[in-house]
């Protein structure tokens, strides 16, 4: 028992009739690296909170260097050396680095800027960061934003550290710069628990893996003597197979030709950059990048929600031929023109749904206008509705139940359902399986491939390239609005495409 | 030692109920019961500034307020202006545009409604003239209510501030024009019962209570059955839905504003053309923030409207009454009003969360 | 020229006093609409405990006594308004609009209920606030102009300074503004969020109330006749005027106090006029509006969570 750091005994927590954590046990020591595998929604980040003091826990204890500790708030957990770096960083955008790593610090000195922004340069030296203390938050990239959150914890005096999913934001040249930034942590004496559902990263950096699956803890194994498929199994229950089914494209003809594509933000930078390709029926064109290179843009460029300065949208008829210029036209005069755009946005419940409206509420979203009468029709969203729950196995209470207070999986089916009912030409789609589980992912993934089969374009925005891979006919990277390569899903090499999404044209940067 | 330190565990923590919240009877209760402690809170207050006992209080309110069939029609004429008040910030609310200045565009459809009067009164036969009242009440409140509509919609303005400053703008145009046309330089118009509207019977209220149930019903419908009841609701909902439809947001929400703007128009015109038949910068005394409350109490339900409206309504007279009976100053109703509508508010909490209260882990050894 | 610009500095430390709590009370990420009440109760609250005081002890009156009983009392009436808003929005989670908006209704029920008791005994009050250095009558209109006033007009300026200081030169400034640009973040480093938005939001009401009681003590001269709901909405137009700066404020409360005051020094207009020319500082705040918007930078800009309730536990 000596040398164990941080342990939780029998932790459990509901949310209104769920649990999110039951009885979990789980441990971590002194200089190591642990960590907390499980599918989304297994409850990984649910009981690190509880840790974190953002939670606080329905029952069970919690030991630090083996005396009980009782973690209300934050503040309780910094004053047993713990910190936490969440997924979605905590960090206000007005304050620069030093400001926000000042805040919260009771060392009892007097509040003097330039003292703190020397001791933060200290630490990333140590450690071997790079940062630069006064900038604004506003101004950082996504990593340089969870360096401030990394530096935030050791400022404190953390000596637990907890991750969540850290890496799933960072390219993986950066990803390798955090795990040696890590490593140097753990020849510190620091403990870390890093929260993922890679298994690659967790056999690469860890040195014990907690499995968690439906919110209990399934077992601690020394990463030595784990493998794949054992983890693997441990994760999902039972052995699965991680293959997509890919059909190779068939009659694929040019659907929607980007040309040139640019746009400028308010402040003058280019967020969309000359970005010029093909998407062809018949086939999954996949877009891979850092989070923020313009994706979201690029697709609601396409949906018409997204100015352009620059470049033109080709459509290409299906029945005639015709083609049709989208560029600057609004959803209504694409739908107008006949052109069959369904768009799944990344913002699921703020964009693509409604999350205090019902089911059927959210199937006339796409169709309400239809119709002369200045009132609506509601017996086809109705009926679309129910054959959406019945189809896709939506599990809900029934039609009228706000989509709210669905689970991410069903929310997702139901929009992914609404789009497909359109009979599209064209399907975009970004992140749609993020926060899914395997099952809903996989359903996902089908009803994607199905799309394509039937001649759809099909346009999937991913963050994880394992899946961009294995689901995309080929995948187009994009960096800072800029198209950096275009590469075979059944070729291609994961080290190349890491290496576009960051890589640079014409050397800026 | 060290570990006999007793292990604080919170008392209580507050777990959302969901959208489906809880059973009616429970919310009636709830309702019920903040309505009654803000009645005795305020009995308590008016027994303490008059030295009267509760009971008498409380039977000089109902009194007052049911005592005859006069105050019975005064009741119900007050509460159809505060629910056409209600009905008219509603749309806008529901869209997230915080309407604050349906004081101000009551004011100026009133304003239009004695401009009419006053110039076309002897010009014109009535029925004419009421139609000429109408259009020119409608058309001031829209107006009234599109110019922070545009600001908002083109620049995203601050309608809250927007709307407030141009209720004090229209305030000044009414003393302005009082300035102006009235011959004797009091500033008090003399009433022109002669251009009113209509007296259905001999009842003189009667036309505005039937004009204000019909425009309950149409607004209902106009809210859960039409089109533009739907783009509302996305619009105030997300934005970004709105616009991912395909929902043109700006236009909606200069559409809602003038629809806004045409009903508080029309309580304009109930005011002055149904009942004042003249204008004073009080006219409308409040009841455009009043119906922001009365709208938001009701969760934005016409139906619900007209029992949040009456209640209200039953207070401001009752307490008035009291304040006479009891010769305390007028403005106690201001103030029994505003102690129940903090109660109100604040009782909606125990509707959307429930306190639990933490187990106790029984420790062995 | 002097009469004109010494009643626009009183109606301008007025409206500091009410800008300057407000700004306090948005920097905790509460937008409380009820300003105008709390002022009207901090005016009233004042008014009545210089009126207990005064009626209790005669002609033995202590000046000093005079003018700090009142302002004791103001702050408390100013942040017990502030305590309401606090308790619904925050502990009961109730909208704050909805919520200021009723407490402005409640706040100038009150106020109207102790015009009612004017005697002349605040005029006799006033006469204590208004005592001003011995040597402003000596030195012309510079001395009227500047040295004149009584304490509530120093005192604005000081509070908004200090204002400004502590917020953008103290811990204690560094962790409200993260309150209320960002609660989640400032909860997950430790700061009490709840305990920051209760404090900075009874504070700002307390000074707040300050302004209510230098309207009828200052501007009025004890002579309280009517209600100033009008005055509370323009200095919740000047917090977005000064761009959320207590010490831009101080500049803007006397653009805005001239503004208010102008119809009563023009000559040559109607009476008429004169209430046409009353809206001035109306349309100005909405011009102001309409700028303020009309330029979108990161910086100047509301604090981010601004009318955004906070609970940690949601989900």
């Amino acid at each position: 028992m000596e040398n164990i750091k941080l342990e939780c005994r029998n932790i459990t927590k509901t949310f209104g009739k769920v649990y999110a954590n039951r009885n979990c046990n789980l441990d971590v020591r002194k200089g190591e690296i642990l960590a907390i595998l499980g599918e989304n929604g297994s409850g990984k980040t649910t009981l690190m909170n509880m840790v974190a003091g953002i939670y606080f826990p329905d029952e069970g204890q919690i030991f630090v260097d083996g005396k009980e500790v009782v973690i209300k708030s934050p503040k309780d957990a910094f004053e047993h050396k713990i910190g936490m770096i969440h997924q979605h960083f905590k960090l206000v955008n007005v304050f620069s680095a030093t400001e926000n790593i000042a805040l919260g610090v009771d060392d009892g000195k007097r509040y003097n800027l330039s003292r703190i922004s020397k001791k933060v340069i200290e630490i990333t030296q140590r450690y071997g960061f790079i940062i630069d203390p006064d900038k604004k938050v506003h101004d950082m990239s996504v990593s340089e934003k969870q360096t401030v959150e990394i530096i935030k914890v050791l400022y404190r005096g953390a000596d637990i550290l907890i991750l969540d999913e850290p890496t799933a934001v960072l390219t993986p040249q950066e990803t390798e710069k955090l795990f040696n930034v890590l490593r140097r942590m753990r020849e510190d004496g620091k403990s870390i628990i890093i929260i993922t559902h890679k298994m690659h990263e967790v056999l690469s950096i860890s040195d014990r893996v907690a499995v968690l699956r439906r919110g209990e803890h399934i077992g601690t194994v020394n990463t030595a003597e784990a493998n794949e498929s054992l983890l693997t199994e441990m994760m999902m229950g039972e052995k699965v197979s991680l293959n997509i089914n890919r059909s190779e494209p068939k009659d694929s003809v040019d659907r929607l030709m980007l040309c040139g594509v640019t746009s400028v933000n308010e402040e003058g930078r280019k967020i969309l950059d000359n970005i010029s390709f093909t998407a062809k029926s018949g086939e999954i064109l996949g877009i891979a990048g850092i989070a923020g290179s313009g994706q979201r843009e690029l697709l609601e460029a396409i949906a018409g929600l997204h100015h352009l300065s620059e470049g033109t949208i080709t459509y290409i008829d299906p029945k005639t031929e015709k083609e049709e210029n989208l560029r600057d036209k609004s959803p209504i005069q694409i739908r107008d023109l006949g052109v069959r755009l369904s768009f799944v946005p990344e913002d699921r419940l703020g964009m693509g749904l409604v999350g205090n409206m019902d089911i059927i509420d959210n199937m006339m979203l796409r169709s309400y206008s239809k119709g002369k009468s200045a009132f609506l029709q509601r017996k086809e969203p109705k009926d679309l509705a129910e054959r959406i729950i019945n189809d896709l196995h939506v599990s809900t209470p029934g039609a009228t139940t706000p989509v709210r207070q669905l689970s991410g999986g069903n929310v997702q089916k139901v929009l992914v359902g609404r789009e497909i009912a359109a009979a599209p030409s064209v399907l975009m789609a970004a992140y749609p399986v993020r926060g899914l589980d395997v099952n809903a992912s996989y359903t996902i993934y089908n009803l994607l491939n199905e799309q394509k089969e039937r001649g759809v374009a099909v346009i999937f925005v991913g963050e994880d390239l394992d899946v961009l891979m294995e689901l995309c006919d080929r995948i187009m990277v994009i960096n800072s609005g800029r198209v950096t390569g275009m590469v075979d899903g059944r070729t291609a090499k994961k080290d190349h495409i890491g290496l576009l999404m960051t890589k640079s044209v014409e050397g800026e940067e | 030692m060290a570990e006999n330190k007793k292990i604080k565990t919170p008392l209580f923590h507050i777990v959302n109920r969901g959208k489906d919240g809880v059973a009616w009877y429970y919310s009636l209760l709830i309702r019920a019961a903040a309505i009654v402690t803000a009645l005795i809170v305020s009995g308590v207050m008016i027994m303490l500034l008059s030295g009267k006992n509760p009971i008498a209080v409380y039977t000089s309110m109902f009194n007052g307020v049911f005592g005859t069939p006069r105050r019975i029609w005064n009741l119900l004429q007050n509460v159809a202006i505060l629910l056409c008040i209600s009905l008219a910030v509603t749309p806008a609310f529901k869209m997230k545009f915080w309407n604050c200045g349906a004081e101000g565009q009551v004011l100026v459809g009133g304003l239009a409604t004695v401009g009419v009067m006053m110039f076309l009164g002897d010009k014109m036969p009535l029925p004419l003239l009421i139609i000429v009242m109408i259009i020119a009440s409608v058309v001031a409140g829209m107006i009234w209510a599109l110019i922070p509509a545009v600001f908002k919609a083109l620049w995203n303005t601050n309608e809250t501030l927007f709307t407030l400053m141009m209720n004090y703008v229209a305030i000044q145009l009414v003393a302005y024009f009082l300035k102006v046309f009235v011959k004797d330089g009091s500033g008090v118009l003399t009433p022109m019962p002669q251009y009113g509207l209509p007296i259905i019977g001999k009842y003189q209220f009667l036309l505005n209570i039937i004009i204000v149930a019909l425009l309950t019903f149409v607004a209902y419908i106009y809210l859960k059955y039409s089109k533009q009841g739907y783009e509302i609701s996305v619009v105030g909902e997300s934005e970004n839905t709105a616009k991912y439809i395909g929902i043109g947001v700006k236009k909606v929400i200069i559409r809602t504003l003038m629809v806004s703007g045409a009903i508080c128009g029309i309580a304009g015109l109930l005011l002055v053309g149904g009942t004042n038949h003249t204008i004073s910068t009080t006219t409308v005394d409040g009841r455009g923030f009043t119906a922001i409350m009365v709208s938001w109490l009701a969760k934005f339900n016409p139906f619900y409207m007209v029992l949040t409206s009456f209640l209200i309504v039953f207070l401001d007279r009752g307490a008035s009454q009291v304040s006479t009976d009891f010769r305390i100053p007028q403005t106690i109703s201001d103030i029994v009003t505003g102690i129940i509508l903090l109660f109100i508010i604040g009782c909606e909490f125990f509707l959307r969360y429930k306190i639990v209260f933490t187990k106790r882990v029984k420790e062995e050894g | 020229m002097v009469a004109f610009l010494v009643s626009a500095i009183r109606l301008g430390m007025m409206l500091l006093f009410g800008s300057t709590g407000e700004t306090i009370t948005e920097k905790s990420g509460h937008l409380n609409l009820g300003l105008p009440g709390v002022m009207c109760v901090g005016a009233s609250c004042g008014c009545y405990a210089e009126y207990i005081y005064l009626s209790s002890c005669g002609e033995n009156v202590i000046p000093v006594l005079a003018v700090l009983i009142p302002m004791l009392a103001t702050f408390i009436g100013g942040a017990f308004m502030g305590l309401i808003f606090s308790f619904l929005t925050v502990t009961l989670r109730a909208n704050q609009n909805v919520t200021g908006l009723a407490l402005t209704t409640l706040g100038v029920g009150i106020s109207d209920y102790m015009i009612d008791k004017t005697g002349d005994i605040y005029i006799k009050g006033a006469l204590y606030f208004k005592a001003s250095l011995p040597i402003a009558d000596k030195l012309g209109w510079f001395g009227k102009v500047f040295l004149s006033h009584g304490i509530l007009t120093y005192l604005a300026i000081v509070v908004a300074l200090v204002t400004a200081f502590v917020l953008n030169k103290t811990k204690l400034g560094l962790h409200l503004r993260a309150v209320g640009e960002n609660p989640g973040t400032a909860d997950a480093a430790g700061i009490n969020v709840l305990k920051y938005r209760y404090l900075a939001t009874c504070i700002g009401g307390g000074i707040a109330g300050f302004g209510g009681l230098s309207f009828v003590m200052d501007y009025l001269n004890g002579n309280w006749e009517y209600v100033i709901d009008d005055i509370g909405w323009l200095a919740v137009a000047l917090v977005i005027f000064t761009v959320w700066k207590p010490n831009l404020a101080i500049f803007g409360s006397l653009i805005f106090g001239g503004l208010y005051v102008a119809s009563s020094y023009i000559s040559g207009i109607s009476f008429a006029g004169k209430e046409l020319f009353k809206m001035l500082p109306y349309i100005v705040t909405i011009v102001v509006l309409i700028f303020t918007s009309m330029r979108s930078r990161k910086k100047n800009q509301p604090p981010e969570s601004l009318g955004i309730n906070y609970f940690r536990e949601e989900r």
